[in-house]
């Protein structure tokens, strides 16, 4: 029989069951238009409501706080341009180098419309420093977005710090005149696996994305503090506070809110399991192969992510060899990007460039299971040491220390 | 709805994966032929011996690095043999491998028509690749004719050795300037068009500046 052993969940998630079950009535029995008037759109009107009351519930906030929008790329996009068209002047936003490329383009776009853009850089594990958003900030400063954690990688970022710092240090503005500073940080990552309490993070906005959390594809969520005011991307017919115009994706948004609450009851036993083989296949890999680099942080980790280079060897390659014995995976390779740069997450950890061609990422999902990983296991040594024997290369790992030592950490002002 | 389980008690229930997947794969037929069973492949540099050609080309940071080596018939100038190392992905190690046959197959290849073997020459016996892909396959022939090279320098042939009358801009990925010239005729308009057909300053991003300032020369040269 054909293995199947899908370890890309940071990718995408199956979308579970019981929140196909949770939609399924919202396609053709009840698909009245929420704006409307008549008994079958109220159902649909009812169905929206529900499931703002729902994801509140989860992030701790107010129901008209949550923004539906066509998933997390969409909710960043909104967050972002929106907080800075809304600006008066030329203004300044920070982010960070490991940011997901949502973000990263966002930015630069409102970069190349004339405003100022500062980009922190993260250390060897990915972390970014509370005092580098304390340098970065201006006068001019409108918004900090920062991920919760890293797609890439799964370090967990000090957002509760940075968030606490900006609220106290917004007091501080008031007084003086200046501008507020919102903060904005994705959690398309996070959700499902962190604590996503808006309150408790300090954040204005916050996002997720239905398809990471075992949810529909094609929804997602912006939390909007109430009292922030954002220019909308897509105008219309005023749904959702006129901040995302359309018609509602009404069994998207139901699916959205069975999938987070799911996650969040199961969260706490799910990350323990997952903690457990984590750490596990980890210390299996890096001790049963030679030349592996733990990619981020051991600890301040996503509880399914593994990322892990293997030197002299080239990560597509990898992939196909497993893709072969039907493992499912992932790399920082160039070869899979559309670019030809390998992974900007990897290389601002201050690898060099042969370490981010050698990634590999495997995430785990509700359904990996120590067998699957045992699996993974039996086969993976062999495809490295195939690989390896058919490479010229021989990459001294004492020049990637080397690298990781000596790499220029510094705020890109752009 | 009969077919949607109500419940999903056990966690393994919950992922379902496509039933097609096995059947699906990134690259063409050749392609996967090749690179599940390469061929002329060195599986250990230090079984080498008695070679008449080395070449190498690229390097880790770049992301494809390849080794040749050449067994060459003295009396008919013919290629006899090509074996390699690759670092790189699938299309890199498939294009080697099938370099290494298109110079060995039917009694050999006359160097002289070796030297003019093209990356895109190999592509397309490779069944193509995908766009995206396609700058894998350019060092393959770089390899080629750099142990081509050592061969004319290590049996004398200094006439035939060709101090390939350009200037090197990328030596890491041998690069020259008369590439950067090809890819702009061949329609190459922004770096990174010129990077995908050459890999110049791919993990060696000093070498950048003065490739844009070659891409601005030639495009007004031709275009301007």
């Amino acid at each position: 029989m054909n293995k199947n052993i899908y370890l890309d969940h940071a990718s995408t998630t199956p979308t579970d069951p019981r929140v196909v079950v949770a939609m399924e009535p919202y396609w053709s029995q009840n698909y009245g238009n929420p704006s409307s008037l008549y008994r079958l759109s109220l159902i649909s009107k009812q169905a929206i409501l529900d499931s703002r009351e729902k994801i509140a519930k989860v992030l701790n906030c107010q129901p008209d706080e949550i923004i539906f929008t066509g998933g997390g790329t969409e909710s960043i996009n909104l967050a972002i341009k929106g907080i800075v068209m809304a600006a008066k002047k030329p203004a300044h936003m920070i982010t960070s180098q490991i940011e997901h490329h949502a973000v990263l383009n966002s930015c630069q776009r409102m970069n190349s419309q004339g405003h100022k853009l500062s980009i922190l850089p993260v250390d060897r594990y990915g972390l970014v420093a509370l005092d580098d958003v304390k340098a970065a900030i201006k006068d001019e400063t409108i918004l900090v977005t920062i991920m919760m954690a890293n797609n890439e990688i799964g370090t967990i970022e000090p957002i509760q710090e940075i968030g606490a710092y900006l609220e106290k240090l917004n007091k501080d503005r008031a007084k003086k005149g200046l501008e507020k500073i919102y903060f904005h940080t994705d959690a398309c990552q996070a959700a499902g696996a962190l604590d996503i309490d808006v309150k408790k993070l300090h954040v204005d906005m916050l996002t997720i994305n239905g398809s990471k959390i075992y949810g529909p594809k094609g929804v997602g969520v912006l939390y909007l503090k109430n009292g922030t005011r954002i220019i909308p991307l897509i105008d219309g017919g005023g749904q959702e506070k006129k901040l995302r115009s359309g018609t509602e994706n009404v069994p998207g948004i139901v699916g959205m809110a069975q999938a987070l609450t799911i996650a969040y009851q199961e969260k706490a036993k799910e990350n323990k399991r997952q903690v457990e083989l984590r750490d596990w296949f980890i210390k299996e890999l890096t001790t049963k192969i030679s030349k592996s680099i733990l990619n981020g942080h051991a600890e301040k980790r996503l509880p399914n992510n593994i990322n892990i280079s293997f030197l002299d060897i080239e990560g597509e390659a990898v992939l196909l060899h497993l893709d072969e014995v039907g493992i499912m995976a992932s790399t920082g390779s160039a070869c899979t990007s559309s670019s030809l740069e390998p992974s900007h997450v990897i290389r601002a950890l201050g690898a060099p460039y042969e370490v981010a061609h050698g990634s590999i990422r495997f995430t785990l999902g509700k359904s990996t299971t120590k067998k699957d990983l045992e699996y993974v296991l039996e086969k993976f040594p062999a495809i490295v040491e195939k690989l390896r024997h058919a490479s010229p290369a021989n990459v001294d790992m004492k020049e990637v220390e080397k690298s990781f030592v000596e790499a220029e950490r510094k705020i890109l002002e752009l | 709805m009969s077919k949607i389980k109500k419940s999903a008690s056990l966690a393994a229930d919950i992922d379902i994966v496509p039933k097609d997947s096995a059947e699906a794969w990134a690259y063409s037929k050749i392609v996967k032929d090749h690179f599940f069973k390469p061929r002329n492949l060195v599986l250990d540099a230090n079984d080498i011996k008695g070679y008449d050609g080395l070449g190498m080309v690229g390097s880790p940071a770049c992301g494809d690095m390849m080794k040749v080596w050449l067994w060459i018939d003295k009396d008919t100038d013919k290629i006899k043999k090509m074996k390699w190392q690759t670092f790189g992905c699938g299309s890199a190690i498939s294009a080697t491998s099938m370099l290494s046959l298109m110079v060995s197959e039917k009694g050999g290849m006359k160097i002289d028509k070796a030297l003019k073997i093209r990356a895109q020459d190999i592509t397309k016996r490779l069944g193509g690749l995908p766009t995206r892909k396609i700058h894998c396959s350019v060092l393959g022939d770089k390899a080629l004719r750099s142990a081509i090279n050592d061969f004319f320098q290590k049996t004398k042939q200094l006439d035939r050795v060709f101090e390939e009358n350009r200037r090197m801009i990328d030596k890491k990925a041998k690069v020259t300037d008369h590439d950067i010239e090809e890819a702009i005729l061949e329609g190459a308009q922004t770096l990174e068009d010129v990077q995908k057909k050459t890999k110049v300053g791919i993990g060696n991003p000093s070498v950048i500046p003065e490739v844009e300032q070659l891409i601005r020369f030639y495009t007004e040269k031709y275009f301007g």
